[in-house]
């Protein structure tokens, strides 16, 4: 079950807003972990996290689209980082320290989401996932997979196929080899 | 035979194998200094081959391997005399049998009937050897003639076998199957060894066959079905007609009785009696999928880098901590050094296995042009990465080609010129230096360094009047669309000639040079990295980010003077050196990276060329220093990058991109961020 292939715990802590699940439901249940741009929360599918660490220099790529932050060293591989405020249309982050990268891997290609923070995580019944309303919001459609209640608040769950396949296609100027 | 298909790869292999061995010891035969063993180890492997070919139901390929396998028995037997003819006819063989296994690799059949005359000049030599040797089975060589039938004679033969031939997973069903094609065969099993049910041990052999087979194949066609259980069983075959009862024993017979099990057993052989745990020959060496080579050398690389951080980090320690420490950290690094080579060493293959494709080529090509061309080959063992090799193969090539087509001379005009009229190619290789250095020399006519000039002059390569020493014009057959073949030929000489070769060099970070002496020959000379894994770069600083330009790319670096930088109306800046003129690329503009010198004259110009794009000046910050990098995937998890040809770590374990110097020349994106002038020409794509 530990999606994190270096055996360290993906998170320090559950936050305190937790919701409580029971050990039948979380049998079926999915699990995310949640994380916030500005105000916002969002999910993304706990399997598909690899790791989740600090944010560090990256190295800049040359003509890369203005969300792709660039390329970091992660024991040896170089990973592209992709500024999830950016890609959502509400502007460059302006990194520091308490800046965190969730390193998420699909298919087969492995990618950084930076994030202001991560706060917890979720055990979501498929139930209770709700399809995304068509808002005409500057977020494509395709990032986002559904939207789920969690008492008071929101999640957005994130597509991370549809975000990275995107990335992918119109990542790099196209052209011929 | 579906269920083997998991297994053709690993077969054919084996066969590349298999088929180097024999090119290796045929030239023994053709030069007729061959003996027993030479010859034992060609059989051995053609056996092979065809043996594995069965399995798989190649029959076309195997009824070839047949053939020569028994042409190859005669010589052993020394029933055919050694003879150069007989060695060249093997070659050919040999070559048409590489063609039929590619054949079966690939699914693309050979044309049909193109091993027929080989097939016919094999049984000729066997219907000349003996007469007592008769082609074996017809319907297995479908393509060729049939050869006289004779008469059909009888054999006697014991077949007993010791308990070691199930224990090697031998079955002697299979074995009897075997027989049984040769023609008809009648079978008596032998169980008076059989003990008592409670006195059998499983893994013990008490039943032995007597057989009687009536067949037109020869006594070795025979032994040869018990080729792989010789060793294991009690045999002895018997003509009952008298032509070949007078011959002796076969040297397979072993003594009857050495295994005295005088107890029987159940009826059948079972399965259970070959235990897959058979024993085997200890194998010197293991077949590691290439993958799990390369995480090794992944993985030791990060160790490199990891040491290198650490380093950086002790130096921050007060000297009292730091010290012990650091001379711990750097006996650490020459053990990673030797880990790191020992890595590396075993994705490292010798270069035999691209030469032995050699031989054959200047075979075929000296018989199709009337040359007479002996190819002498040195260093087959040395050693380099397996990527670097397979790429090796079109530029040797090529180069050969050259060699034969222009360099050496017809026969006659080599006597006429007072040198032997066989010319001699000598294709070489080495280390020098953490590199490998190969050598294509021929000792023929040498570049005809008037005729290149002129066809450079007419195709407006160099200019009618420029003066240009003998080194630089041999340079000119490297330009792109050089070709000086008077008649353009099969062979070579269709214009995509030299420059090729030189690009796909220089794709594997080489150099290559050339001499050459009028009518005394030329030599090319390849020098190669070890492994495409690591690469020698410059790194250069431009603003905060620290880019790699390959070494090899590098021509020259300067800083230049204010007065030979000129402007060009539109398109960007050129520099003026030794009267050429440089265009020169902005690479914090190309790159879009602020807070670099803007000024050629306040930083550096690195003159970068590739595989025939033209010269280019890299303006930059200034060079920070030569280093070796471990080259990284940029597009595993991105995609690629114009102008990058990949990444690499540094000792901080930062990121720094390696710049692909031929992907770097994209001159609108150069241009200085003025506005667009009114009449801009519109750019074609």
């Amino acid at each position: 079950m530990n999606p994190n292939p270096d055996g360290a715990a993906p998170m320090q802590q559950n936050g305190p807003a937790a919701t409580p699940v029971s050990a039948t439901l979380a049998d079926i249940a999915q699990q995310f972990i949640t994380f916030t741009l500005d105000a916002q929360e969002y999910g993304v599918d706990i399997m598909m996290v690899r790791e989740i660490k600090g944010w560090t220099e990256t190295t800049a790529l040359p003509q890369a689209p203005h969300y792709v932050r660039g390329v970091i060293n992660l024991r040896g591989i170089i990973v592209p980082i992709l500024d999830l405020r950016a890609r959502f249309g509400m502007g460059a982050t302006e990194p520091s320290r308490m800046h965190v990268v969730i390193i998420v891997t699909t298919a087969a290609r492995t990618t950084g989401l930076l994030v202001d923070a991560v706060s917890d995580i979720v055990s979501v019944e498929p139930g209770a996932i709700r399809a995304v309303p068509q808002m005409g919001q500057p977020i494509e459609e395709s990032f986002l997979e559904g939207l789920v209640p969690l008492g008071d608040r929101m999640v957005t769950l994130v597509s991370l196929e549809g975000l990275i396949g995107a990335t992918q296609a119109g990542g790099t100027e196209p052209h011929l080899h | 035979m579906a269920g083997f298909d998991h297994l053709k790869p690993t077969y054919f292999e084996e066969c590349a194998e298999l088929l180097d061995v024999a090119y290796d010891q045929l030239p023994a035969i053709a030069d007729a200094r061959a003996d027993a063993e030479t010859i034992h180890a060609i059989f051995r492997a053609i056996h092979s081959i065809k043996g594995g070919g069965g399995a798989f139901g190649f029959d076309r390929m195997v009824a070839f391997a047949h053939r020569l396998e028994t042409v190859l028995d005669l010589l052993r037997d020394g029933r055919l005399a050694l003879q150069p003819q007989i060695g060249s006819l093997l070659l050919r063989s040999t070559d048409v049998l590489s063609d039929l296994i590619a054949g079966a690799r690939t699914g693309e059949e050979p044309e049909t009937g193109m091993e027929a005359d080989l097939l016919q000049d094999l049984r000729n030599l066997e219907a000349g050897a003996a007469t007592t040797v008769i082609a074996a089975d017809e319907a297995q060589t479908a393509p060729a003639p049939a050869a006289p039938a004779l008469a059909p004679r009888r054999y006697r033969i014991g077949f007993s076998p010791h308990a070691n031939l199930f224990r090697s997973a031998n079955e002697p069903l299979l074995i009897l199957r075997e027989l049984r094609r040769l023609g008809m065969l009648q079978v008596s099993p032998d169980i008076s060894r059989l003990p008592e049910l409670a006195a059998l041990d499983p893994d013990d052999a008490y039943l032995a066959w007597t057989l009687q087979l009536e067949t037109t194949a020869s006594r070795v066609a025979i032994e040869e079905v018990f080729e792989f259980v010789a060793d294991d069983c009690a045999l002895s075959i018997e003509a009952e007609s008298d032509a070949e009862a007078a011959q002796p024993a076969s040297p397979a017979s072993a003594p009857a009785g050495r295994d005295a099990h005088a107890a029987p057993a159940e009826a059948e052989p079972p399965r259970a009696a070959a235990p897959p745990t058979a024993p085997q020959a200890p194998s010197l060496s293991i077949r590691v999928d290439v993958d799990k080579v390369d995480r090794l050398v992944n993985l030791v690389g990060e160790l490199v880098i990891n040491q290198a951080m650490l380093v950086q980090l002790g130096t921050y320690l007060p000297p009292e901590l730091g010290s012990g420490l650091i001379t711990g950290l750097e006996t650490m690094s020459q053990h990673l050094r030797e880990l790191q080579e020992s890595v590396m060493a075993i994705r490292a293959q010798p270069v035999r296995s691209v030469f032995s494709r050699m031989p054959r080529l200047v075979r075929e090509l000296s018989a199709q042009l009337g040359k007479e061309v002996k190819l002498v080959l040195t260093g087959e063992a040395t050693e380099i990465d397996k990527t670097v090799i397979e790429q090796l193969a079109d530029p040797l090539t090529h180069l050969l080609r050259n060699a034969l087509d222009h360099g050496i001379e017809p026969p006659d005009v080599r006597q006429a010129a007072g040198k032997p009229r066989q010319g001699t190619i000598h294709l070489g290789a080495e280390h020098r230096g953490g590199r490998i250095v190969i050598e294509i020399s021929d000792d023929g006519a040498g570049i005809s360094r008037a005729k290149v000039l002129a066809k450079a002059r007419a195709r407006n390569l160099v200019a009618a009047d420029a003066n240009l020493s003998d080194e630089e014009i041999d340079q000119l057959i490297f330009l792109p669309g050089f070709s000086t073949a008077e008649a353009v030929t099969d062979v070579s000489g269709r214009g995509v000639g030299m420059d090729v070769v030189k690009r796909n060099i220089q794709a594997l970070g080489g150099r290559i040079a050339v001499e050459s002496r009028a009518g005394r020959g030329s030599r090319f000379l390849l020098s190669l990295p070890l492994t495409l894994a690591i690469l020698d770069g410059m790194a250069v600083a431009v603003g905060p980010e620290t880019y790699i330009i390959p070494l090899t790319n590098i021509m020259e670096s300067l800083r230049p003077k204010p007065d030979s930088i000129h402007a060009v109306i539109g398109r960007g800046d050129v520099l003026a050196i030794r009267g050429e003129y440089v265009p020169l690329t902005y690479l914090h503009r190309r790159f879009q990276v602020p807070g670099a010198v803007d000024d050629p004259c306040q930083g550096i110009v690195v003159i970068v060329e590739s595989e025939g794009t033209a010269r280019v000046g890299l303006v930059v910050d200034e060079l920070l220093g030569q280093l070796q990098v471990v080259v990284k995937s940029l597009e595993a998890n991105y995609g690629p990058v114009p102008g990058v040809g990949g990444a690499t770590i540094l000792g901080d374990g930062r990121v720094a991109l390696i710049l692909d110097v031929s992907r770097l020349d994209d001159r609108k994106l150069d241009r200085p961020h003025q506005p667009p002038r009114p009449a801009a020409i519109p750019s074609l794509h």
